[in-house]
């Protein structure tokens, strides 16, 4: 039940509503958890609220620590 | 990036997994107490690539499971009520009840409704205004912010036909609990991810400084969860006991403030029923007082008498003291076509994991 898909940000709304697109799909979500939200965000949905902004950063930091690693 | 399909590499995960087998010494035992990692875990078959030294047990991670029978008798007697439309996850309409499900009561003409998001519920009492429209309010810390939002939302929009018939809980007092039990030896905790985001790490703090067993935040893709165990192992192996966040990408360490604002504002907290488990004291969420308009319990129902389903070992199974082979009925009486106890019924139950990966 704590299921959350990432998608991208499309389109922001006045109303605290945005457009994302996860796979090639387009659904609405509500931004009253995360407001500060920019275009290109990658967000987590879930339940039709978006949760959390990825830092995509931090999301190549396990890329970093293991590629280069020799057993 | 898309975030997802870059974390199945598999190249990456045998890498993670030889490590994993060249630090571990010890034989452990490590438990997820988030549904959607037990479902993770299965799919991707984690537990049979771990060397047998590396033991994963299921928690009480999915909130339909760990839902008491009660609270389905008490939205089942609020359907029967006229006028109302119950609106719930999907999850919630095969759990059984003491004599009855929300799918025997739909098909027996209650207007009950499943919806994606607490969204939709509040839209159906927009669109519904001479009902009553109560939301089944079950779910952890990543599902409560969404309900207090739209209680908010409701009280900005003077919607006055909703209502929230809240069983919502809270993680972390439930870990204690496990702890405190000793019916199973954890030795470390692989921690859920989206409850994270809101709660941050600070609520675990207590695992690792009381109890000095290990803590790792974790994401829901298979790299996630290898690196999330290599960590909790090097952790034991090292014989430190820290809260570490694994899904950094996500996760910071003070959570979602805003969410968590959201939360205070429209709830206080309660002691809780756990099914399996008991009353766990301060782990769950009531709408407060402030808000009793928005609280279904303001309606007054007569709750039938609670029945247990007869052999189901589904509390033993929540604490992680079997595994569902191990109840008798499993398998046999009960299946996911016919689940006997709410384990069987939700997607994310330990015993629906066994009966459709193994």
């Amino acid at each position: 039940m704590c299921l959350a898909i990432p998608g991208k940000i499309t389109k922001i709304f006045g109303d605290n509503t945005a457009e994302i697109e996860i796979g090639g799909i387009i659904k609405e979500v509500n931004l009253d958890l995360i407001p500060k939200v920019k275009i290109d965000d990658y967000v987590l949905l879930h339940a039709g609220f978006a949760i959390e902004v990825i830092d995509q950063e931090k999301a190549l930091e396990i890329f970093r620590a293991w590629e280069g690693k020799v057993d | 990036m898309r975030y997802v399909d870059e974390y199945r590499n598999k190249e990456i995960a045998q890498k993670i997994l030889r490590q994993i087998k060249s630090i571990s010494k010890k034989k452990i035992n490590l438990m997820e107490v988030c549904g959607t990692h037990t479902v993770a875990i299965f799919r991707n078959g984690i537990r049979k690539i771990l060397a047998p030294n590396i033991n994963l047990i299921s928690g009480p991670g999915c909130p339909v499971c760990v839902t008491p029978i009660s609270y389905i008798d008490e939205i089942i007697a609020l359907s029967k009520k006229g006028n109302f439309i119950i609106t719930t996850f999907g999850d919630m309409m095969r759990v059984p009840g003491s004599t009855s499900t929300l799918e025997k009561e739909k098909s027996d003409g209650a207007d009950i409704r499943i919806v994606y998001s607490t969204l939709d519920a509040l839209k159906i009492a927009q669109d519904n205004s001479s009902k009553e429209v109560v939301f089944m309010g079950v779910g952890f810390e990543t599902t409560s912010p969404t309900i207090a939002s739209v209680v908010l939302k409701a009280q900005k929009e003077k919607i006055k036909n909703f209502s929230v018939l809240s069983v919502a809980k809270i993680m972390p007092p439930a870990m204690k609990i496990l702890l405190e039990g000793k019916e199973v030896n954890i030795d470390g905790f692989i921690c859920p991810g989206h409850v994270s985001a809101i709660i941050g790490s600070k609520p675990y703090n207590f695992i690792t400084t009381q109890y000095k067993v290990p803590c790792v935040i974790c994401g829901f893709e298979p790299l996630d969860i290898l690196q999330s165990i290599y960590m909790l192992v090097k952790q034991i192996e090292d014989g430190r006991a820290e809260v570490e966040i694994q899904y950094e990408r996500v996760v910071k360490p003070e959570g979602n403030k805003i969410a968590l604002n959201k939360i205070k504002e429209v709830f206080k907290v309660i002691d809780s029923d756990w099914r399996g488990i008991g009353n766990i004291s301060l782990s769950g969420l009531e709408i407060k007082d402030k808000y009793g308009k928005f609280n279904a319990r303001k309606f007054e129902v007569e709750i039938e008498e609670t029945k247990e389903p007869k052999g189901c070992r589904c509390g033993e199974v929540l604490r992680g003291v079997i595994i569902p082979p191990e109840c008798s009925l499993f398998g046999k009486v009960c299946t996911p076509e016919n689940p006997q106890g709410a384990c069987m019924v939700s997607t994310e139950g330990t015993c629906a994991a066994y009966y459709k990966y193994n």
